[in-house]
């Protein structure tokens, strides 16, 4: 548990890294699906099997191929140069270096209430009782928000037609 | 031992990752990846709360396949909202994209 939970760790964090510094866009695109892929493993190693696997599936699967399909509709010509850094970069790096030395400490400062109760076993049968019950709403908010972000996409992304 | 802090540790760290990636890019799609793993982030976090504070109640799991879907439409949206600049510009960069300032 412990080794593989560094070995994890620094796979996830190493290739997010190479996600965000490769010049390349469509390797960018492939370093984040083994981040994502490396995140299923955390989950695992937390006991969460099912979310492992929605992870895998959406994450994985549907979300690449969507990242994939908009980068070979808006890249042209050479790949090399497709993922540059902006005249910003500095600052943003200054930022995230500060929020993650300051998380760390607040993590590490505060007192958690660890409760010592084993997690159940059968995750899946308990998160659909949970949907199919106590969070109804919005599990039928959601689905209404999945059917409004496909008609949108749809929309938006077709070819507007002049009327004239 | 892997506690808590570790799994908390480890999600604040890839979400600032998935922040710089989004602050510092310059083509639109690289900063829809860098929302992504902010959001796989935040995922982790409440699944990794849910596990070692209150194991028995799930509430975390079901919260994270929430934030899934939201994050599944989200890419959807924002990836057509990237083709139809595209087709307008013909570029995904960002500082390009300028309408709302002169």
């Amino acid at each position: 548990m412990n080794i593989m939970f560094w070995i994890i760790a620094v796979i996830t964090l190493g290739s997010a890294l190479l996600m965000v510094l490769n010049k390349n866009i469509f390797h960018s695109a492939l370093f984040m699906v083994v981040t994502f892929l490396g995140v299923a493993a955390i989950y695992m190693m937390l006991q969460a099997d099912f979310l492992a696997a929605v992870q895998i599936l959406v994450y994985g699967g549907a979300i690449t191929i969507f990242i994939i399909f908009g980068i070979m509709l808006t890249v042209r010509g050479n790949m090399k140069q497709t993922n540059l850094f902006s005249k910003n970069a500095a600052l943003a790096g200054l930022v995230s270096l500060a929020l993650i030395v300051i998380n760390a400490i607040m993590v590490l400062m505060t007192d958690w209430p660890v409760s010592e109760n084993a997690p159940p076993v059968e995750t899946v049968g308990h998160i659909a009782e949970l949907m199919l019950t106590k969070f109804i709403v919005p599990f039928e908010v959601v689905a209404v928000l999945l059917l409004v972000a496909l008609l949108g996409a749809i929309i938006i992304a077709k070819e507007v037609k002049k009327t004239s | 031992m892997i506690g808590l802090n570790h799994f908390l540790v480890f999600s604040g760290t890839l979400f600032c990752i998935g922040l710089f990636g989004a602050l510092a890019k310059r083509n639109a799609i690289a900063i829809l990846m860098g929302l992504e793993v902010m959001l796989t982030a935040v995922n982790v976090n409440l699944v990794a709360i849910s596990r070692y504070v209150t194991p028995e109640a799930l509430v975390g799991q079901v919260f994270a396949v929430f934030v899934i879907a939201v994050a599944a439409a989200e890419v959807a949206v924002g990836l057509a909202l990237i083709v139809a600049i595209y087709r307008n510009r013909i570029s995904v960069n960002v500082e390009d994209f300028d309408w709302l300032k002169w």
